[in-house]
């Protein structure tokens, strides 16, 4: 599948971005598109179904996993904003789907296809971006999901220090959870509080200007955390400023 | 079955919240995982091979599991004609009465106990008091919860939620005479001349056990006080009580294996004492039980060995999974209301107590992924968390309010029109709850903003702005 020049890429811009963050989709249709990809968005795409999967409902979890495939099984490859939500197809789909005959292969192939969009830039489509510029300090947390599902860490930063004048900022425990984990954070509300509040004086330390993350999910914690506590931390997901669109609204402010 | 009886009153959350209250168990916690965490790493980072290790310890766990019967009736076989007796319990129930009638036969008064995690899953400390008999907790961290009157909040630190101050304030009011001084080393020795006595004035050594050897039949302690030594050798009578997956093929396996527990515990190459009892004082021999009897506890784990929580069964007790949870972290040990407690716990309370009463434990955790990340033997312990989820689904032992809303929501995900038509109107409806760019109070979304403020979604979801984009470029000729 390597080395095709020009593949034609279906994005899933994953339920919170469509909802909350539009900017992060159109910032993964920039880049794909500056990658030499020919981008789609299927429009019969939802969510992954992890809320489902997260909760131990399999029916409706392998139900979306379903409508997913057959929305997505068309291209060549499949990318995601998100290191949780492609988790979810490379890892949950196949065992979600792994008795089910028709299925299971299905599923199988459309997860060696599925990638984080910053592992795809950089390992399957060798990009880097060229000419942008941040005069920033920026820090960055390693969502749990594609860290440890997908071994996403080397490549956002490889991209991130392509922008120039953008100084990043090592977080203590950068790899340790903020606490967010999908519904958990409203169900064990107290415990999730106590677990970003900990990030958030973490981030806080750094002095950045900037916190970037590659996931949606707990960028809203923390950035929801920071407000509150009055922080001045300006939020964004990697790909908005590698996209060069850090110059607009962060996560919270009104464009 | 064995958890403590007020666990069972209080809920999770409760627990979980009046923990979260106690800024001093947070400092404890604190600088217990916290020098447990970077020990481990500097451990591991000095050990080259730790990752191949780690894939013979796996490899190990899975044969003796996958051949349980024959190892352990090979220990069985080496067991007995080393001496000793081999006793076999089904249950919690079993063991404890299999234990209250040797203490009983043997007209024992007085029962010192090392550290073991099996004995406090069968509920030994209380059986052995129903039966009158006197116990003598010999591990230091297990002699002050003993004199605080608290179960275990660690698996290898068991006192870890109390602080060196709150010892010192626990023993000078314990201790006969006090610690003249609150300094580690003298509280160190104030509790070895209160327990020294006893040592050698006990009928009965109760120990656990870390490995059972089933080539030679011996069973193997490991500890960094000398204390199982001393609970195991002058006593009249030596008591072994393990669970069956305790079960390897040799004193190397064993020692493979060993080698990945003390780096996983505490960052050490080796326990201090690493000690292999096999049988009874023969003649000749200096020291030594009369006695040695060995309880095999199933309780629980043959079940596993058909079911979805099989690869739990490879766990070697290091504690590693807590010390790197955030959960556990926060809340410590005793909020989860079971022997075990954080992730690994988590998979094996709702084994030994039931789902219906712990069916917080496997959805108390974000799914990081980071026990399964340091856990010395690869057990993917999200994964089993997710099965008990699955399981508490099935069982409908999820709140209806979460089922209601799940339905609801997979309702509209699975036909995407009427989802796209369902979020235009949803973000739409959002944006009337927030001034500027931040929501700080939602209706039914407490969870939410009781502690952080919600972005205000942009005015049109993203496939609207990006239908009407496409719409546009179509149009341009």
């Amino acid at each position: 599948m390597s080395g095709q020049p020009n593949p034609r890429v279906g994005l899933f811009v994953t339920c919170l971005v469509d909802a909350i963050r539009p900017s992060i989709g159109f910032s993964a249709i920039q880049l794909l598109e500056e990658a030499g990809c020919r981008v789609e968005v299927p429009q019969a795409q939802t969510c992954c179904g992890q809320p489902a999967l997260n909760s131990g409902d399999e029916k409706d979890a392998a139900a979306l996993a379903r409508q997913t495939i057959a929305a997505f099984e068309g291209f060549d490859y499949i990318v995601l904003p998100s290191g949780s939500c492609a988790g979810t197809i490379v890892h949950g789909y196949p065992d979600l789907l792994a008795k089910d005959p028709v299925w299971a292969p299905r599923a199988r192939i459309l997860a060696a296809r599925t990638h984080e969009i910053t592992s795809f830039l950089v390992d399957v489509m060798g990009f880097r971006p060229k000419g942008r510029r941040l005069s920033a300090t920026a820090t960055y947390h390693d969502s749990c999901a594609g860290l440890r599902e997908l071994g996403i860490a080397a490549q956002p930063r490889a991209l991130l220090a392509e922008v120039a004048g953008l100084e990043m900022r090592g977080l203590e425990g950068n790899d340790v959870c903020c606490g967010f984990g999908g519904t958990f954070c409203v169900k064990y509300s107290d415990i999730s509080n106590a677990i970003v509040t900990e990030k958030a004086e973490a981030i806080e330390r750094t002095e950045a200007d900037l916190l970037l993350a590659g996931d949606l999910g707990c960028l809203m914690n923390m950035a929801g955390k920071l407000n509150r506590r009055g922080a001045r931390t300006r939020c964004f997901h990697t790909i908005e400023v590698l996209a060069g669109r850090a110059d607009g609204p962060a996560i919270g402010e009104e464009g | 079955m064995s958890a403590p009886e007020a666990s069972v009153q209080v809920s999770f959350k409760n627990r979980a919240k009046t923990a979260l209250a106690d800024r001093t168990l947070k400092i404890a916690i604190d600088r217990t995982t916290g020098t447990a965490e970077a020990k481990r790493a500097v451990a591991v980072a000095a050990f080259p091979e730790f990752q191949a290790a780690r894939a013979r310890g796996r490899a190990i766990k899975d044969h003796v599991i996958a051949h349980l019967d024959h190892y352990l009736e090979q220990f069985e076989r080496n067991a007995t004609a080393s001496g000793a007796t081999v006793h076999w319990a089904s249950d919690d129930a079993e063991a404890r009465a299999i234990i209250t009638r040797i203490c009983l036969d043997a007209k024992a008064k007085l029962v010192t106990r090392s550290k073991s995690m099996l004995g406090e899953e069968i509920g030994l400390p209380h059986a052995l008091a129903d039966a009158g008999i006197e116990r003598v907790e010999t591990d230091l961290a297990e002699h002050i919860i003993q004199l605080a009157g608290e179960a275990p909040s660690h698996i290898v630190w068991p006192a870890m939620h109390r602080t060196r101050e709150q010892v010192a304030e626990l023993f000078k009011i314990a201790h006969h005479p006090p610690p003249s001084a609150d300094d580690p080393a003298t509280m160190v020795q104030s509790a070895r001349r209160e327990l020294r006595a006893k040592f050698l004035g006990a009928d009965i050594g109760i120990s656990g056990s870390n490995f059972l050897v089933a080539d030679t039949g011996a069973t193997c302690t490991v500890t960094n006080e000398g204390n199982a030594e001393l609970t195991t050798t002058p006593p009249r009578i030596h008591i072994v009580t393990a669970g069956i997956e305790k079960i390897v093929p040799t004193t190397a396996h064993a020692l493979s294996l060993l080698r990945l527990l003390v780096r996983s515990a505490t960052g050490g190459e080796l326990t201090q004492y690493t000690t292999f009892h096999c049988g009874p004082k023969r003649p000749g021999d200096a020291d030594g039980p009369e006695e040695m009897h060995i309880v095999l506890v199933d309780n629980g784990r043959t079940r596993m060995l058909d079911n979805e929580f099989r690869e739990m069964l490879r766990c070697i007790r290091c504690g590693a999974c807590m010390n790197h949870c955030v959960v556990y972290r926060q809340i410590g040990g005793h909020a989860y209301g079971g022997t075990y407690p954080g992730p690994m716990g988590s998979v094996l309370t709702p084994v030994l107590n039931g789902l219906a009463g712990s069916r917080d434990l496997p959805n108390a955790c974000t799914m990081n992924g980071r026990c399964a990340e340091v856990c010395p033997v690869e057990i993917p312990i999200p994964t089993l968390l997710r099965a008990w989820r699955i399981r508490s689904w099935r069982e409908k032992l999820e709140p209806g309010s979460l089922r209601v809303g799940i339905g609801i929501w997979a309702v509209l995900a699975r036909r995407p029109g009427l989802y796209g038509l369902a979020s235009r109107v949803g973000v739409r409806a959002l944006r009337l709850f927030g001034k500027g760019g931040w929501i700080a109070r939602l209706p039914l979304a407490g969870g939410w903003t009781a502690h952080r403020d919600l972005p205000r979604p942009a005015g049109r979801t993203f496939m609207e702005q990006y239908r009407a984009q496409q719409a546009h470029k179509g149009s341009r000729p």
